[in-house]
């Protein structure tokens, strides 16, 4: 058999947004018409954003990689041949796996992503594709349930819960009914990693929601998918119809007695509905109104039934702990934050992209190591970490390691590890106001100090910007917050106030009368 | 599909009566048939899925994403969230309202550009971004978001000759 050659064009969102879907037509066009024996791959995207589109080519030394390669660039790629193994040209790279951004990884969860066409089920089992579900199919759901815990995984989507924990509660509840739900909602402000791991190996969040269906015997799971990741959704859904082709969704799967689909529910532009009570009343097709706890999803969730509801790296992340064993991804970390985290570069950064890590590296090893500092040249200022409720770090932070604990010490959150940097130039009263009008915006409504608090934070933010009695609004802004923190019922309300007593503390000038 | 708005939105929620918890995706549904959830067809959601008028209308309030009047031939979202904010879209917030002569959620008067915020598109890594139709354009400042518009709008005149 002739192996043809390959030239390897991500489709993932980022890579499209900066021409690769036109780089990947054009050379498809190329290779046709000129009659060359070479496939345009659409794999995912390897993450390291400042070079996409990063094209990649298959060696017997490995893939090399060129990038960025936009549209315009094309012509010098066909004229050196590349795809032959030449090498001759600006934009080469090396080999995609010595590219320091990447070889300095710990890449886990996200193994496949970049490496394989997403859509290819061969490709998913040639690198240890539903080798976690065969295991958990031969394992009782408490051996399942016990191997995460042990794992020491915690979710991934914010709030870091023992994810062992929470399956044990809805393997223990009795009912014939139960339910898995992905949460695909990330909605935070500098993340991007579920959105990644969906488009770039989706078959790896299929696995880990099957797997959780066998834990605590749940027959039907759904994806909540925000409505603002139409690539992410095609990918997805292409995957459920392939899934179910291959039997690894639906009826005696594999062979076995068990039984799981999943469906898509797409979201519609509600931060509060990654909220997981506000998730449920959104998938029950209402208002998305935060429900009070107890009771816990996890006793009385969708429709009523006990509720897994998971982030996808928290479930993206089970069929490796499965496979490999807990022990394995448990020896990565620190203290109490076990295995790894994929960060995520945002905002004012040379290189952006997605950095998986063990946690206990420092957030200055990732602005500066990985990063290299800012993308304007202008000194970084002010770091926002964990989304748009994660509070400003002043550089006095950095050195911060990055493990749950060591965070919330200093008043902040990893989150779902998203980081935002800014350069000099950003104005932290403004960073103030934004929170304030963000949570007033996005706020479901049920609180007081929520729903007519952040109204009133924009307000005196506005009064201090325009030198009103300044000492006395500042005070009063802090009160505002004590109010929101102490009165109200989920985090929207309760965490604004970090990012703006943060700012208020860290970066008083901004705060200044007159500035 | 073709019919009378009524008779489209009736055959899309038989279709999804028999899914548990089923409005959202009946409104998605209809929105994407239709562009928006006309007013006066919410009766017939409501009578046909079981619910209160007030019920479904309370649903399509509480959702950003629904929109009770049409929107124009393109909707541009452009992301106001903190990444972006990072690398200029307060800048070009301004500069979309001021060179589109229109505030959000408004329309130009020629009915081509909708101009909608949106927070977050997981474009991060390459902000300001902006959002149209579904493709996501990353690294946009005035200049590159006048010449989207500029395509968007020859777009617009070669599909009308
Ligand atoms: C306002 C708010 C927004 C949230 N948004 C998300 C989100 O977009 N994605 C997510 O996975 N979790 C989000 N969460 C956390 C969820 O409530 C919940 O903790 C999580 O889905 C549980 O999954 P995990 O344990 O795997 O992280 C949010 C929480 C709050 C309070
Ligand atoms: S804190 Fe805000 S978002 Fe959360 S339940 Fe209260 S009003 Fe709703
Ligand atoms: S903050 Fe703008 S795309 Fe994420």
């Amino acid at each position: 058999m002739i192996t043809r050659s390959k030239v390897f064009v991500p489709r993932d969102t980022t890579a499209c947004s900066l021409g690769a879907d036109k780089v990947a037509a054009a050379l498809q066009r190329h290779f046709r018409v000129n009659d060359i024996a070479v496939d345009v791959v659409r794999n995912g995207s390897r993450g390291l954003y400042w070079l996409e589109p990063l094209i990649e080519i298959e060696t017997d030394k490995g893939r090399q990689a060129f990038g960025p390669v936009y549209p315009h660039d094309l012509e010098e790629f066909i004229g050196a041949r590349c795809w032959e193994g030449n090498t001759d040209f600006s934009k080469h790279l090396g080999l995609t796996e010595e590219i320091p951004f990447l070889q300095k990884q710990t890449r886990v969860t996200f193994a496949r992503v970049g490496v394989i066409d997403p859509l290819s089920i061969s490709e998913y089992k040639q690198h240890a594709g539903f080798a976690g579900l065969e295991k958990a199919l031969a394992m009782s759901s408490q051996d399942i349930v016990s191997e995460l815990k042990q794992s020491g995984l915690r979710g991934r989507g914010g709030a870091a819960f023992p994810a062992g924990i929470k399956w044990q509660t809805v393997l223990d509840s009795e009912s014939a009914q139960k339910y898995i739900v992905c949460n695909a909602d990330e909605g935070d402000s500098g993340t991007y990693s579920d959105r990644m791991l969906m488009e770039s190996d989706p078959f790896c969040l299929i696995e880990g929601m099957l797997i959780a269906g066998l834990a605590v015997n749940a027959d039907q799971g759904f994806i909540y998918l925000r409505d603002e990741y139409p690539l992410a959704h095609n990918v997805l859904t292409e995957a459920l119809v392939r899934a179910r082709e291959g039997n690894y969704l639906g009826n005696n799967i594999q062979g076995s007695d068990k039984s799981f689909d999943i469906e898509i529910r797409l979201g519609a532009g509600a931060y509060i509905c990654g909220e997981e009570t506000s998730m449920l009343e959104s998938l029950e097709g209402k208002r998305g109104e935060v429900r009070p706890k107890p009771p816990l999803p996890a006793v009385k969730g969708l429709f009523g039934k006990p509720t897994v509801i998971n982030n996808v790296i928290s479930l993206a992340s089970v069929p490796t702990i499965i496979n490999q064993g807990a022990a394995c991804y448990e020896s990565y970390g620190v203290n109490s934050s076990r295995g790894t985290l994929p960060f995520q570069l945002s905002g004012n950064i040379k290189q952006t992209g997605l950095v998986e890590l063990p946690f206990g590296a420092s957030l200055r090893d990732l602005l500066y190591d990985f990063g290299e500092g800012s993308r304007s040249g202008k000194p970084l200022r002010a770091v926002q970490v964990g989304g748009p409720l994660g509070a400003y770090l002043p550089e006095s932070q950095w050195n911060t390691p990055l493990d749950y604990e060591a965070f919330s010490a200093i008043g902040a959150m990893l989150g779902h590890g998203g980081i935002v940097a800014f350069d000099e130039s950003v104005d932290m009263r403004e960073q103030a106001r934004f929170s304030m009008e963000f949570c007033a915006l996005e706020s479901c409504g049920k609180c007081t100090p929520c729903r007519i608090g952040s109204v009133r934070g924009v307000e005196v933010i506005d009064r201090i910007k325009n030198g009103e009695n300044t000492d006395e609004n500042k005070e009063l802004l802090k009160e505002l917050c004590a109010t929101m923190v102490a009165g109200s019922l989920c985090a929207m309300g309760g965490l604004t106030p970090y990012p703006v007593l943060s700012a208020l503390e860290h970066f008083a000038e901004d705060f200044e009368q007159g500035k | 599909m073709s019919g009378s708005r009524e008779e489209v939105v009736a055959a899309i929620v038989s279709k999804f009566k028999e899914t548990p918890g089923p409005l959202l995706v009946v409104l998605h549904a209809v929105q994407n048939e239709l562009g928006f959830i006309p007013p006066e067809i919410v009766p017939v959601i409501a009578a046909g899925l079981n619910l209160s008028r007030a019920e479904v209308h309370g649903v399509i309030s509480f959702y950003h994403f629904f929109r009770s009047a049409p929107a124009g031939r393109h909707t541009i979202q452009i992301c106001r969230a903190e990444s972006c904010q990072a690398m200029g879209s307060r800048e070009l917030e301004k500069h979309a309202r001021q060179s589109l002569g229109i505030e959000f959620h408004q329309t130009t008067a020629d009915g081509q550009i909708t101009l909608e915020p949106v927070y977050c598109l997981g474009n991060c890594a390459c902000s300001p971004a902006i959002r149209v139709g579904d493709a996501i354009h990353a690294h946009v400042d005035s200049d590159s978001f006048d010449s989207i518009v500029a395509d968007l709008q020859t777009e617009a005149v070669e599909v009308k000759s």
